[in-house]
Order: C-alpha cells, then sequence, then structure tokens
C-alpha cells in the first residue's frame, strides 16, 4: 500500500545564529522529497524534543556552528529517551572538532557532518537509516 | 482499543502518529478513527486563511495565547505546501509559535497538503477529529496561503478569519467572491503599513452596503498592527479573539452551529464515500493496468470517458468487487 513519507526536523539549539547552513539543509531534504518540520534559531532542547514528539519526526537533525554542541547535543537525546521517544534519530552538524567526534556517538548521535559534507551523502544517509521505520 | 484510550487521554504520541497514519493512508488508521468518532465533535473549530505570508501563523500564535489565557487547550493544524516537484515540504509555520513548544495544553502539528487543491491536506479533516477526541477546547486551522479559490476551510471550521494586509494591489481586487464571502471575522494585518486606512475604510463600506447575510451576522474588521509593538499588538489580537468568541456565541444562539456541523457531516460522508468506492476503484485499474488502456482509448477517440466510467461502476458495483 501506501509507503511512508519521511518526516524529519532541522533544528538549531542554543543562542547560535547560523542558520544558513540549517536553512540548506531544510531545502535540500524538501528536494529529497522529505517532509521538514524547520523550527529556526534560538531554541532550547525541551523545545526541540517537545515539537519532534508533537511532529512526530523519523529524525532531529542538529546544526550547531557556535561550540556549544557538546553540550546540547547529548541533551537532546537525553530529553527524547525520558519523554520515551527514543525512536527518534538524532543526527547534528556544523563546526565540530573531530576530537568530540567519539563523545557525541558516545551520547547517542547516530551521525556528525562537518563543512564540505555533500548534500548528497546526508540525503543517502537518512534514505539508508530511516526507511522502514513504521 | 489500547490507543483511542491514549488519545482520549490527550497521549501526543499515540495522537500525532494517528495522524501521520492518516496522512500516509496505512490500513490501521481507518478502524482507529472510527472508534474514535464517538468522542469528536466538542470542540470550538477556527480557520484562519489569507494570501502567502499575511500573518497567518504570528496571528494563530496570538490566538493560541489568548485561548490560553482563559484557560481553553489548543489543538494547531497548519497547513503549508508540498511541492509538486519533489514530493516534499517545508513546513515552517511552527517557526512562529516557538514560545507554546512546551505548553502541555497546546499541541501543534504541521501538515503538508501533499497535492490536495483546496488550502487544507485530504488528512486535514480525519486530524482535527484527532484533535478533538484529545479534548482541545479549541482547535485553530491555518491554511495554506490562498488565492481566491482554496476555500475548503469552510466546510471544516465552525468561524473562519480571513486575514488581509494592505498594499495588494487595487483594493477593490480584494472585494471579488471567493475568500471575501467566506469570512465571519477579518483581521487587517500589519495595520502599520501604508494603505491600511484605504483597505479598512473600502473594507467597511462594502460590508455596511451590503445585504444582511442570511446568517444575521456581518463580519467584523478589527485592525491589527505593528507585531514589534507588544503593547498594541497584544490588545488588538485580544480584540480578534473577543470577536471570535462572539461568533461563536452567536452560532450557538442563532441555532446556526447546528447547520454547519449538519454541512460538515455531508462534506465528510461525500469524502467518505470518495475514499470508499473511488479510491480502491481507481487502485484496482491502476494496478490491472487498465487504466493505462482506457486513457490511450479516450486519447484516441475510440472510445469516451462517460461511457467508461458507466461500464467501470456497472462492473464494480454489481460484483461487490469494492472494499
Ligand atoms: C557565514 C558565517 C557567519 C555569518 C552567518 C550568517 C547566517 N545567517 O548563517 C555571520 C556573519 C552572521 C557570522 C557571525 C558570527 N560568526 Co560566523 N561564520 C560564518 C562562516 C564563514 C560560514 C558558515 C556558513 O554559513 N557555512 C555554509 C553552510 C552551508 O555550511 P554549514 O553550516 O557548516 O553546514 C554544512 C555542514 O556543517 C553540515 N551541517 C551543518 N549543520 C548540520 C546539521 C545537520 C543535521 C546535518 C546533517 C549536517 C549539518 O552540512 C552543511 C553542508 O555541508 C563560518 C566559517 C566556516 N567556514 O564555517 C564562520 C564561523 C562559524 N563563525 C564563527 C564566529 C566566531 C562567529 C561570531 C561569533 C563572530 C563574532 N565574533 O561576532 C558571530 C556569531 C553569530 C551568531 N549570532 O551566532 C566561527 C565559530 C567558531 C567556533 N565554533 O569555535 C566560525 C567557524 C569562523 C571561525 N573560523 O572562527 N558568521
Ligand atoms: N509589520 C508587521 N509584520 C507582521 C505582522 N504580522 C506578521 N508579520 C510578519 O509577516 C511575515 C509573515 O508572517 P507569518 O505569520 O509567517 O505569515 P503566514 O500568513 O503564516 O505565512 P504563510 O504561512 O507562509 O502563508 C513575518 O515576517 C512576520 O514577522 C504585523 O502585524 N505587522
Ligand atoms: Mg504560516
Amino acid at each position: 500500500m501506501s509507503a511512508r513519507k519521511i518526516r524529519v526536523m532541522v533544528a538549531k539549539p542554543g543562542l547560535d545564529g547560523h542558520d544558513r547552513g540549517a536553512r540548506i539543509l531544510a531545502r535540500c531534504f524538501r528536494d529529497a522529497g522529505f517532509e521538514v518540520i524547520y523550527t529556526g534559531c534560538h531554541q532550547t532542547p525541551e523545545q526541540v524534543v517537545a515539537a519532534a514528539i508533537q511532529e512526530d519526526v523519523d529524525l532531529v537533525g542538529l546544526s550547531c556552528l557556535s561550540g556549544a554542541h557538546r553540550v546540547l547535543f547529548p541533551r537532546v537525546v537525553d530529553l527524547l529517551r525520558e519523554k520515551n521517544a527514543s525512536d527518534i534519530t538524532v543526527i547534528g552538524g556544523g563546526i565540530i572538532p573531530e576530537q568530540d567526534f567519539q563523545m557525541l556517538y558516545d551520547a547517542g548521535i547516530k551521525a556528525i557532518f562537518t563543512p564540505g559534507a555533500s548534500l548528497d551523502s546526508i540525503v543517502d544517509w537518512i534514505r539508508t537509516n530511516i526507511q522502514g521505520r513504521d | 482499543m489500547e490507543t483511542t484510550k491514549k488519545i482520549c487521554a490527550g497521549d501526543v504520541r499515540s495522537a500525532s502518529r494517528l495522524i501521520r497514519d492518516l496522512e500516509d493512508k496505512l490500513p490501521q488508521a481507518r478502524p482507529r478513527l472510527k472508534q474514535l468518532f464517538p468522542h469528536t465533535g466538542k470542540s470550538f473549530i477556527i480557520g484562519i486563511t489569507g494570501a502567502p505570508g499575511a500573518g497567518k501563523s504570528t496571528l494563530t500564535d496570538a490566538l493560541i495565547s489568548e485561548f490560553r489565557k482563559q484557560k481553553r487547550t489548543v489543538g494547531v493544524l497548519a497547513v503549508d505546501p508540498t511541492s509538486p516537484f519533489s514530493g516534499g515540504a517545508i513546513l515552517g509555520d511552527r517557526v512562529r509559535m516557538l514560545r507554546h513548544a512546551e505548553d502541555e495544553g497546546v499541541f501543534i502539528r504541521s501538515l503538508a497538503t501533499r497535492g490536495a487543491l483546496g488550502g487544507l491536506s485530504q488528512a486535514a479533516g480525519d486530524a482535527i477529529h484527532v484533535m478533538e477526541a484529545m479534548g482541545k477546547d479549541v482547535v485553530i486551522v491555518e491554511t495554506v496561503g490562498i488565492g481566491q479559490q482554496e476555500l475548503d476551510i469552510i466546510h471544516h471550521a465552525h468561524s473562519v478569519i480571513v486575514v488581509l494586509v494592505p498594499g495588494m494591489g487595487d483594493e477593490i481586487q480584494t472585494m471579488k467572491a471567493g475568500i471575501m464571502e467566506i469570512a465571519d471575522v477579518f483581521a487587517i494585518n500589519k495595520a502599520d503599513r501604508p494603505g491600511a486606512k484605504q483597505l479598512q475604510t473600502e473594507l467597511a463600506s462594502l460590508l455596511n452596503t451590503s445585504a444582511l447575510p442570511p446568517s444575521a451576522w456581518r463580519a467584523p474588521v478589527v485592525s491589527i498592527g505593528n507585531l514589534y509593538e507588544p503593547a498594541g499588538f497584544a490588545e488588538q489580537t485580544a480584540e480578534l479573539a473577543q470577536k471570535i468568541s462572539e461568533h461563536h456565541a452567536h452560532l450557538l444562539i442563532s441555532g446556526q452551529l447546528a447547520l454547519r456541523m449538519e454541512r460538515k457531516a455531508l462534506m465528510e460522508i461525500t469524502d467518505a464515500l470518495k475514499a470508499c468506492i473511488l479510491e480502491p476503484v481507481l487502485n484496482k485499474l491502476i494496478a490491472s493496468g487498465e487504466l493505462k488502456n482506457i486513457t490511450q482509448r479516450v486519447k484516441n477517440r475510440e472510445a469516451d470517458p462517460y461511457t467508461e466510467a458507466e461500464t467501470i461502476a456497472r462492473r464494480f458495483l454489481k460484483s461487490g468487487e469494492i472494499s
């Protein structure tokens, strides 16, 4: 019958105002055929998680270029777990030094993309890892 | 059964999942909706419509605050367009409503049109029911930015708010049929902009010179100025909420609420017939490849569409093949 439409959310937690990348991603996801909830800048992890649950997204993509990812990204994963919503996948991107990758993976972030990552590679990752969730 | 209980208890996860199942037309969605139906029909449903960028989401955000002050719970369905090229969509109405994200009394859900042309999505009516079953006192439905024709909202909402903005060219343009006729309340938004006074005057004179409609309700006009002057903006949006409540009261007292609900029930049964008869027939014809052949025959003028449709109707209705 009908296949599920992939729903993703692109969010920018914290005080970081670099939204160019997030906007480009939102458009790229739309062009890939996904439904994208775009929530703009300056959100608390609590707001991100509440919105993700109300929108029933498959994936939350966090963008952070300010350096606060070490705190904000794990917080989002933790709050999702608290709300029994660990089935929602969390990935991230932005200015993230390589030495932080392992710490973020351990915290439950499933993939990380940094400047120069091709949009195709991001879409492919989502198609490979998200389809099939029911 | 489990899902029904959870949704009626207000569980957001179950509700948003069911809305998604309905959008994706999963087979398990319909039985669940049937179970929910007895619990629906008690919410007050407000439609907000108007041109793209008119300020529908911003006003929705302000109205949420007003209703929350009255301790009423609120559901919001915000519809944005699906790209006809990719089938994807950017759903951005929520950005204007972020301050309500964590309020447990507010449930905001974005919907993509997925090809529907009436300003809503096909699942919108069912999604309204899910929010009603959750016990939301008020459900606000924001349509996509519309022109003059996408008026499906009147079949779903009890009160329709039409948002107008100054500077859309010849103001009389806006007085045409369609969008102007469906308004129960007008909001002139961005009234801080040039041309607002003129729009206000023309609208007022148009409304005052036309005959009182059979509903005996003359749509009031509320001007809403600069969003960035919070004091004035709050006062004006409070007035908007007040006018909406007055319209609700009018619907109740005049007995027109019952009429509108009847109109809605008729629309729902019509839609359900399409979903139960037309859709499965089309699906079968597509799957068997017949639709392609018929299309070719009609294109080549070897057959006419009515004869073909009658043949199909006879076949499926008799055989009971539809299900
Ligand atoms: C443009 C820019 C700005 C613009 C932002 C405009 C805007 N609205 O976005 C302006 C001029 C406003 C600006 C301001 C500042 N900036 Co600036 N800025 C940049 C710059 C040059 C490019 C960023 C960009 O837009 N890239 C293009 C987009 C498409 O790339 P991207 O966002 O990285 O996204 C890609 C990947 O990272 C990944 N990705 C990103 N997010 C996500 C999310 C998901 C889910 C996924 C899957 C992938 C993904 O995918 C994208 C495609 O490959 C960077 C330097 C750099 N080379 O990155 C500095 C940079 C980010 N800025 C920096 C700084 C310090 C600032 C300021 C604090 C400067 C100041 N002192 O005032 C301010 C702060 C602004 C604020 N409010 O937060 C630093 C940050 C340092 C740090 N993190 O340690 C950088 C790294 C410059 C530097 N080398 O020092 N900045
Ligand atoms: N000056 C002024 N700007 C406003 C007012 N209300 C909204 N805006 C701005 O108008 C723009 C569009 O507002 P939205 O609320 O997103 O409009 P919308 O009708 O929901 O837009 P779509 O959903 O895209 O059709 C935003 O930049 C708002 O900040 C107002 O009263 N005055
Ligand atoms: Mg909007």
